[in-house]
């Protein structure tokens, strides 16, 4: 990287950060590599899969397009923030109950553009739902199942309970 | 027997064994590694189709004395990736046959440094003639692989087709087109590799079959087994992609470690790994079939061509499914099928879930409509005047001693779909709308398991053991990526000892630690490995019972007692069990005939398509798939499993688009290869009819690849339905819709009959 080093403070799952890194690294690289929080993932690299997805002041980012210079002061929340004390995030219990997650590999993005969905939107329609996810690739499970843990996490029902919750 | 019997664990959708793990991010992928003193490595890659390697030079410029640089002259053993056939470099050599192909491998501390070194290093060619269709290669003017432009044919005969054709009451001639299809798992491919003098070389890596990876490295190193361990990392998504290429990226990374003395990663870029890898074999499928005039088949005599890439790889293997699937489910007393795997000098192409099976159903249930087109017959009852049922033989003389339902199949599958008074009504409506809306419907069957003798020569060995600690883990060399073989063989293992899935963990699929089970492809692991499983725990109570004094009815604090009695005087508690063939099974190689498979899926699927006269843009409204694959070990993975083939097998038919220019994929970025998104993707309705395959894991049979096998006929045939024209292609974008569309108009009331 040509560009000095420089101090960028943020705030990662809660926790204020401050780190020396060349402001034009990607936000993605430095949540792997200098604070190794793995859990966000690299699909594509330009944008098009969603596995690199952060919360970032409140907005669904691509991690990998953005420049750690702007997340100067942000708040931002990776998949490592979504469970507390050990206890799964609801959405990741009905991922866990409703076959949400397959490989694994964009799960995180998911969980994370489904977060920012349900907190703006928390009983999303079908559509909603399908617009929300929209820019997350998943090549394993067809997006039914991802479907159904987001309908599960919003009604915070009993897996029993719910099923053919795919019809548009 | 155990199909019958209740079960406690399989049958139910306990959670994914590692899915917390996933949930949290604390899953750790190749990427996600480190290891001491770790430089990244990265590939120098042929620009040309073909031609002779005249120099490789170095820019001055660069600082190589900061590099660890591997050519073909550092390999130690052989420069070969061995699988079937031995004709593909490790490195290539003074040769190239394909763009993208490997030459030089970089490793440096600074993974920033490596884009600038790739550059400048300077490969001089003399360019050759090169070959990138199958009618430039069967036409064998230019010479790309051997004598002949020929990876692999068959023949496979039943009857006799030339005596059908002057007395049969009908004759229908079509031809079918497959293009390429890349596997796009969201994690590319990557490898980390370490080597030292004393314990030679340990590499980490996303791949399917640690085994395979294994043999190739000890040949390309000329190591003893015990001095090449081959471990698997999470694994982002395969669908066969993972295969065969690991192999070759384990070797370069292994390469590289050798030269630098450093642990070496080398993890591709989105672009790398879609120019680099495998696909889907590309095919064009002709055939001639002859009919009674009642509309059951007389003969089928099928030409079925794929496009195997530069080198062979599993072209013959692949070529092999696609052959013993072309027929379709049907009867028919007289078939020929002549098949041939071409070499052109692209990327070679590999095992992608189905295997040769979509290409070739997708010729032959598109086919079955246009049949039913021309002789003026409904297509759902030229379908079940010729399906298979018990007791008939297929076109290897394969007799159906197993139940065949494709009836029940396909009237749940038009129930369900509400098939025909949708097509009624959608006749009516489509002559008054812009938008014509069709149902298509495509029935199959997909072998489960290795073709032919192929589970015998892989004599796989599979097991329990238990460990001081009070673990019982599954021993096995099939790896999860995705699919759920933690899960299913965790439930197997649990259900046949009669302990709880909780006390059940995967063992490391680490070479130093697992036997060899065999490759996780082919829809095996369930049915094939995990029968081995339910057999190690049955012979591990037994054992328990005999030696340790395990008594009738235990819990898992009495099973666990019993192993440490039975440890404290056998030393180890360990549980292995090597595959048998069911009986008859027989498969002979040089007539091409026998027992295919061991089991058959089967399944029915319906398409409901709109098509946009105005936009020319096909979207799959909703979408019912009917299928009977055995014992359903676990509904949640098994309707994901379904699902997620089915949304492949629609971007396979109308959105992923290989783009080749001089053999290299022009449009490798996810940018403009295009898969189905959360908007594109219908409602999919699964259902499952099952019938236990006593040869099976508590009467599992195979479930992965069937999914993707119908949703390209079944869509085409609802196109055909609605607009009236025939689309005998696939990808079939818009631009194909309009180029045909626009010339040959919609038929009003396609869809009446």
């Amino acid at each position: 990287m040509s560009h000095r080093q420089g101090t960028i403070r943020f705030r990662v799952n809660g926790e204020s950060r401050a780190i020396d890194v060349a402001p034009m690294k990607r936000l993605l690289d430095v949540l792997r590599e200098d604070l190794r929080l793995t859990g966000t993932k690299e699909g594509c690299g330009e944008g098009e899969c969603g596995s690199c997805s952060v919360r970032m002041n409140g907005e669904l980012v691509n991690s990998c397009l953005v420049p750690v210079l702007q997340a100067e002061g942000a708040d931002i929340q990776t998949v490592e923030g979504l469970s507390t004390c050990g206890a799964l995030h609801p959405l990741q219990q009905a991922f866990l109950d409703c076959g949400g997650a397959q490989c694994g590999i964009c799960t995180p993005g998911m969980l994370m553009a489904a977060t920012q969905l349900l907190s703006i939107n928390p009983h999303p329609s079908m559509a909603e739902i399908r617009e929300g996810l929209a820019g997350n690739l998943c090549r394993c499970t067809g997006f039914k199942r991802i479907f159904d843990s987001v309908i599960a996490a919003a009604a915070n029902d009993q897996p029993s309970t719910r099923r053919t919750t795919h019809a548009r | 027997m155990s199909t019958s019997a209740r079960t406690r664990i399989v049958g139910a959708s306990v959670p994914r064994k590692e899915g917390v793990d996933k949930l949290v991010g604390r899953a750790r992928y190749i990427d996600d590694m480190e290891r001491e003193g770790m430089w990244a490595g990265v590939t120098v890659r042929s620009t040309i189709p073909r031609g002779f390697i005249r120099s490789i030079g170095f820019d001055k410029r660069i600082d190589w004395s900061e590099f660890a640089i591997v050519t073909a002259a550092d390999i130690p053993g052989a420069n070969c990736i061995k699988l079937i056939f031995e004709d593909q470099p490790c490195l290539a050599d003074g040769i190239v046959n394909h763009c993208d192909e490997a030459i030089v491998l970089l490793a440096h501390p600074d993974k920033h440094k490596l884009r600038a070194a790739v550059a400048a290093v300077q490969i001089e060619y003399e360019l050759l003639p090169a070959v990138f269709t199958i009618e430039e290669s069967e036409r064998q003017e230019t010479i790309v692989w051997g004598a002949d432009n020929l990876l692999k044919n068959f023949l496979l005969e039943k009857g006799d087709v030339e005596s059908v054709w002057a007395h049969a009451a009908h004759i229908v001639e079509g031809e079918y087109r497959t293009g390429a299809q890349e596997h796009l798992y969201i994690e590319n491919n990557g490898m980390i590799a370490e080597w030292s003098e004393t314990d030679g070389i340990a590499v980490w890596g996303s791949l399917q079959c640690p085994y395979y990876v294994h043999k190739s490295l000890l040949s390309i190193f000329d190591l003893p087994e015990d001095k090449v361990r081959v471990i698997q990392t999470e694994t982002g998504g395969a669908f066969g992609g993972k295969e065969d290429y690991p192999s070759t990226l384990a070797a370069h990374a292994a390469l590289l470690a050798m030269k630098s003395g450093h642990a070496v990663k080398m993890v591709y870029d989105r672009m790398e790994d879609l120019a680099a890898t495998t696909k889907r074999h590309p095919s064009r499928t002709r055939h001639r079939t002859a009919l009674d005039q009642d509309g059951r088949l007389l003969a089928m005599d099928i030409e079925l061509a794929t496009d195997g890439g530069a080198y062979a790889t599993l072209s013959s293997t692949v070529l092999s499914r696609a052959t013993l699937h072309s027929p379709g489910p049907y009867v028919c007393p007289n078939v020929r099928v002549r098949s041939h795997a071409w070499a052109t000098n692209t990327v070679p192409y590999g095992a992608f879930r189905g295997f040769g099976a979509p290409q070739a159903i997708f010729a032959v249930e598109r086919h079955m409509d246009e049949i039913a087109a021309a002789i003026g017959i409904d297509p759902i009852e030229l379908r079940r005047r010729n399906f298979l049922h018990d007791g008939d033989t297929t076109a290897t003389e394969q007799m159906m001693r197993d139940p065949v339902i494709l009836d029940q199949l396909l009237d749940r599958a038009l129930t369900e779909s509400d098939y025909h008074a949708k097509r009624k009504r959608f006749a009516r409506e489509n002559a008054r709308s812009a938008v014509k809306r069709g149902m298509g419907i495509a029935a199959f069957y997909h072998g489960s398991g290795f073709t032919g003798s192929g589970e015998r020569y892989l004599n796989s060995l599979a097991g329990i053991d238990v460990t001081p600690e009070g673990k019982v883990r599954v021993l096995v060399a099939n790896t999860e990526f995705g699919q759920g073989t933690n899960t299913i063989l965790s439930q197997i293992c649990a259900e046949a000892i009669g302990i709880d899935y909780d006390d059940v963990i995967m063992a490391p699929a680490d070479t130093n630690i697992v036997p060899n089970s065999g490759p996780t492809v082919a829809s095996r692991t369930s049915m094939v490995v995990g029968r081995l499983i339910e057999r190690a725990g049955h012979q591990l109570v037994a054992m328990l019972r005999e030696h340790a004094g395990l008594g009738e009815d235990f819990k898992s604090d009495d099973f666990l007692a019993a192993c440490e009695r039975y440890r404290s005087v056998h030393g180890e508690v360990v549980s292995l069990c090597r595959y048998e063939a069911p009986p008859n099974v027989f498969w002979d190689d040089q007539k091409y005939r026998g027992e295919a498979y061991p089991a058959f899926a089967w399944s029915v699927q319906v398409a409901q398509v709109a098509v946009d006269t105005v936009t020319y843009s096909a979207e799959v409204e909703d979408f019912w798939a009917v299928q009977e694959v055995g014992r359903v070990l676990n509904p949640v993975l098994a309707g994901g499993q379904i699902e997620g083939g089915i949304a492949q097998g629609i971007g396979y038919a109308l959105y992923e688009k290989v783009v080749l220019q001089n053999g290299h994929m022009a449009n490798n970025q996810m940018t403009n290869y295009i898969m189905p998104t959360a908007e594109d993707v219908p409602p999919i309705h699964v259902f499952f009819e099952e019938i236990p395959f006593q040869h099976g894991a508590f009467g599992a049979k195979g479930i992965g690849e069937l999914p993707h096998d119908g949703p390209a006929p079944a869509i085409l045939n609802a196109i055909r339905d609605a607009t009236g024209v025939s689309f005998n292609a696939i990808p079939l974008l818009p631009e194909d819709l309009f180029a045909q569309l626009a010339t040959e108009p919609v038929v009003a009331e396609a869809a009446a009959l």
